[in-house]
Parts: structure tokens; sequence; C-alpha cells
């Protein structure tokens, strides 16, 4: 058996979807105009599936800070902050996000990816059990394999069903951490989080939340799901990502825990590889602060996701079943969500596909985010353009069922 | 979804019976199948339909199938012999 031969039904599956028109997972940007529009193919395209929330990426003060960075303090660190050292940047970034939260200790990592790699693999031992939600990220199943904690899966968002698996292990010794998202990155759902702190405090539990996509999205100052429905206080840790609502890259690991700093020096995700530049640092630190003087920015986002959202749920679109940035239309056949993708980039319209396994329950998404930066104007030219394939490729139900559908 | 009744004398067989029952929501393709069937390769379950099905499996016989294991179970019959195995360790 051939070295790639395993990828055949991968291959297969990336051909058909190629087949459709692109390349879906090979698209260039080759230029960016602005926050909300690059050049793609030769077409001026607005860009709806960024996740640039807050639309920091070209903050004057935030891209002044990194270029002052670079002067300063040069353009990478070259290694890790175990082997190399650390910069006051990182430092400071950390204690700018532990008060941020209102939490004790910060730890910042290279990508969100590696800090819930980090984290969950190196928190639970091999005598510990990680209850995990069935539609977590990549990043939380990775972390997982990385580790040697016995893992469970729990049904989505469904705190009865996580009390009933950890029922099933309430006489096992080990410590019990349960994993949950703030906004789930595909269908833009979110868990309810005042559920499951009752759940984790009746069997005696910890609870880690990632708010990758909810930090500067949710609650009133922007701290995430964990603010908006008022748990702080019960959330043991949080893991997030300076890659979405803060427009750069980077992780982070959040907690009060007293014996937190033993992690600096046990955490291989974040012990082997390089630290952020300091370029990034310093502007996450900026687009913190703008985040935090600007509640603004949150106000605006939020009328954009209005004008997203009930222009395409008005056409008759499946949507999710929650309000927020992330707006995914449901679609049932994958090839036709690739054609219907297509259409969408030929007519200046950039979303994201969004195909089974990557999606809870077989279904394909045409995975649209939103931009505080977004005009209402470029909004609603994506429903529109969005409507018009729609039409063409019947994915909308007949004129007259679209009111109902939209009650 | 009903669970068994405790009183039920469980074997490997009626596992399997149970557990093939189940399957057929999650397979692909009519092939019959047996204790030597493969579960990903004869029946076409991807991984994420592989793991629905044990989470169904873990509330029918009411067990922790945990993630760890599923790598290890391959065909029909390894897999009604650990969630006996997990039945008789409870
Ligand atoms: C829920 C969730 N966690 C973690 C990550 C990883 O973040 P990063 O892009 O910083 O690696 C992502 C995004 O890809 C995500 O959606």
């Amino acid at each position: 058996m051939g070295l790639f031969d395993r990828f055949k039904s991968v291959r297969d599956a990336h051909g058909a979807l190629k087949a459709c028109g692109g390349d879906p997972f090979g698209v260039q940007m080759e230029r960016v105009l602005s926050t909300t529009e690059a050049m793609i193919e030769g077409r001026r395209t607005i860009l709806c599936g960024t996740n640039n929330y807050l639309g920091l990426t070209f903050d004057p003060d935030s891209v002044a800070a990194a270029q002052q960075a670079i002067a300063d303090f040069g353009t990478g660190t070259t290694g890790s902050r175990i082997a190399n050292g650390s910069y006051s940047g990182h430092q400071a970034l950390e204690q700018d996000l532990a008060d941020f939260y209102g939490k004790k200790h910060c730890m910042v990592f290279t990508t969100g990816y590696q800090a819930n790699l980090g984290a969950i693999s190196t928190l639970a031992g091999p005598n510990d059990f990680l209850i995990i939600d069935a539609d977590s990220h990549a990043s939380i199943y990775d972390a997982c394999r990385l580790g040697s904690a016995t893992v469970i899966r729990f049904k989505h968002n469904d705190p009865a069903d996580l009390d009933r698996r950890l029922a099933r292990i309430a006489n096992e010794p080990g410590n019990k951490i349960i994993v949950v998202e703030g906004i789930y990155s595909m269908l833009g759902d979110h868990a309810p989080l005042k559920e499951f702190v009752e759940v984790k405090k009746k069997h005696g539990a910890y609870l880690l939340v990632d708010e990758a996509h909810s930090m500067g999205v949710m609650g009133a100052t922007g701290r995430g799901l964990l603010e908006a429905e008022g748990v702080d206080d019960d959330v043991d840790f949080i893991t997030g990502t300076f890659s979405k609502s803060m427009g750069a890259i980077g992780g982070f690991l959040i907690s009060d825990h007293p014996e937190f700093d033993i992690l600096r020096v046990a955490c291989r995700p974040y012990m082997f590889t390089a630290s952020l530049p300091p370029s990034i640092i310093a502007s996450v630190r900026q687009s913190l602060a703008v985040l935090r003087a600007k509640p603004e920015l949150m106000r605006k986002l939020w009328q954009n996701v209005d004008t997203l959202y009930n222009g395409l749920r008005a056409a008759g679109f499946k949507l999710g079943a929650q309000k927020g940035p992330v707006v995914a239309v449901h679609l049932t056949d994958p090839v036709l969500a690739g054609v219907a993708w297509n259409a969408l980039l030929k007519r200046g319209v950039y979303v994201n596909l969004a195909l089974p396994p990557a999606t809870p329950s077989g279904t394909a998404l045409l995975r649209c985010s939103v931009c505080a930066a977004h005009s209402t104007e470029q909004l609603e030219r994506v429903v529109e353009v969005l409507i018009e394939v729609g039409e063409e490729l019947g994915l909308l139900p007949q004129p007259a069922l679209r009111i109902a559908a939209a009650e | 979804m009903e669970m068994l009744q405790a009183s039920q004398p469980l074997s490997l067989e009626n596992v399997f019976t149970e557990v093939a029952q189940l399957m057929d929501r999650f397979r692909k393709g009519d092939a019959p199948i047996t204790m030597d069937t493969d579960i990903a390769q004869d029946l076409n379950m991807d991984s994420l339909a592989v793991m629905d099905l044990m989470m169904e499996l873990e509330d029918k016989f009411d067990v922790s199938i945990p993630l760890n294991m599923v790598p290890e179970i391959v065909s029909v019959g390894q897999l009604a012999q650990t969630i006996l195995d997990s039945k008789k360790g409870a």
C-alpha cells in the first residue's frame, strides 16, 4: 500500500468539490483592500467569512504598535519562552488578559489551537477524565489524543446528557474536567453555560470554556459567554485565541488556580515551540485596549448580525437557531453547497464552505461571519447575492412559503 | 431511549443483537452484520458516525465507552465484547 493511498476518500471528495468550479480550500486573496474587502481572482470581493468580528486587523493604533515593536524588538523571538526567555511584552499581555478576565493567571500560547492542546492535555492526567461536547473543535479532540486521560463525549449543548455521563463515572477517583465552547465555530450556537455550571458543581468537576469565538463578541465588556451568562466565578479555566476578534494570532489560558504557574514547565505545547513575536504581542495588547475602550464596536457588530441574520431568514434560508456573528446557512448536499459557494465567489461574496465531518450531523454549511466593520450596504449585498444564488440553485422555499419560514 | 431491563441476562449474543440493530441506522450499504464485520470498512462509517454510534450504545447499555477505546474496536464482535466487559465491570 502506497504512503498516500489511505487518503483516497479525502482525495475523491476534494476532487468532486473542485469539479464544482474552484477549490474552496485553496482561495487566494491577491490583495487585501480593507478589513472587509479583498481581490480574489481579480475581483473585488466582500469578505464575509473572516472571524474578524471587531474588524481590528487594520486598526491604525494596533498597526502602529506592531510596527513600533518590530523596530524595537525585531521580527521574531526565535525560540520558546523557557529556552530563549520571555520578552517584557509577553508578561505584559498576560497581565492585561488576567486583568480583563478578573482572574489571577494567564499564559499565552503561539496559537489558540496550541492553547487548547496544551491546557487540555496537561490539566488532565492518566487517571483523570475529560468530558467533552460532541461538537468540539478539532483542537479539543486533538488535545484529548495528545493527553493520557480517559475521554468521554456528551451530546452537544445537552446538560442532562452531561449529567448522565458524569453519573456513570461518579465512583471513579480521578478528576473530571468538562470542556465546552462559548460560541460554536460552525453552527454559531452557544453553550447553556449556567446549566453546565450546575452539573459541574453537582459532580465536583472542573469546567473549561473555550471562548475563541465569543471573546470580544458577547458579554457586557466582551469577556464572552461566561460574562453574558454571569458565571465568571464558576468557570475554572478559560482558553481563547487572538486570531478572531483580536485580529492577529495566538492563544491563551486563564485561571485562578493557585498552582497555575507549574504549567509553564509542564505543558509541552507551551514549552516546545517558539513564542509569539513582538509585533503580534504589541498589536494584541492594543486591540484588547480598543475592545475595552470602545464597547460601541460590539454594538455595531450585533447590529450587523441583525442585518445579515434577519435578511437571510426572511428570504427563507435555514439558519442556526441562535443568532450571532457566525451565521450558518444549512444545506444538505455537499456538492450543491460547493456549487453555491463558487457562484457566490464569482459574484464577489466570500463566505466559508464547511462540510462533514468538520460539521455536525452531516450538514453542509455556507458559513458567514459578521464583522463590526461591515457596512449595512455590504451586508445587504451579501443577502441579495445569496438570494440570487439560492433561487438559481433551488435552495430556497417557494416565495409564498418564505414569510411562514421567517415567522 | 429505552434501556435494557436489568433482569435480562446479558450474553455476548444478545449484546451483539442489540448492537447490530442499532447500527443499521448509522451504516451505509446493506451487507449483513456479523461478529466479524469491520465497522469502518464493511459498514462504510466515518469517524464521526462511529463516535455517534458509541454514544448511543453507551446510553442503551448504560456504560461508558471512552473515546480512547474506539481505535481498538475494529469488529462488531469486539464492540459487543467491550460493552459486555464494561457491563460486568460496572
Ligand atoms: C473553537 C475554537 N477553538 C480554537 C481555535 C483555534 O484557534 P487558532 O486559530 O488561534 O489556532 C478555533 C479556530 O480555529 C476555534 O474555532
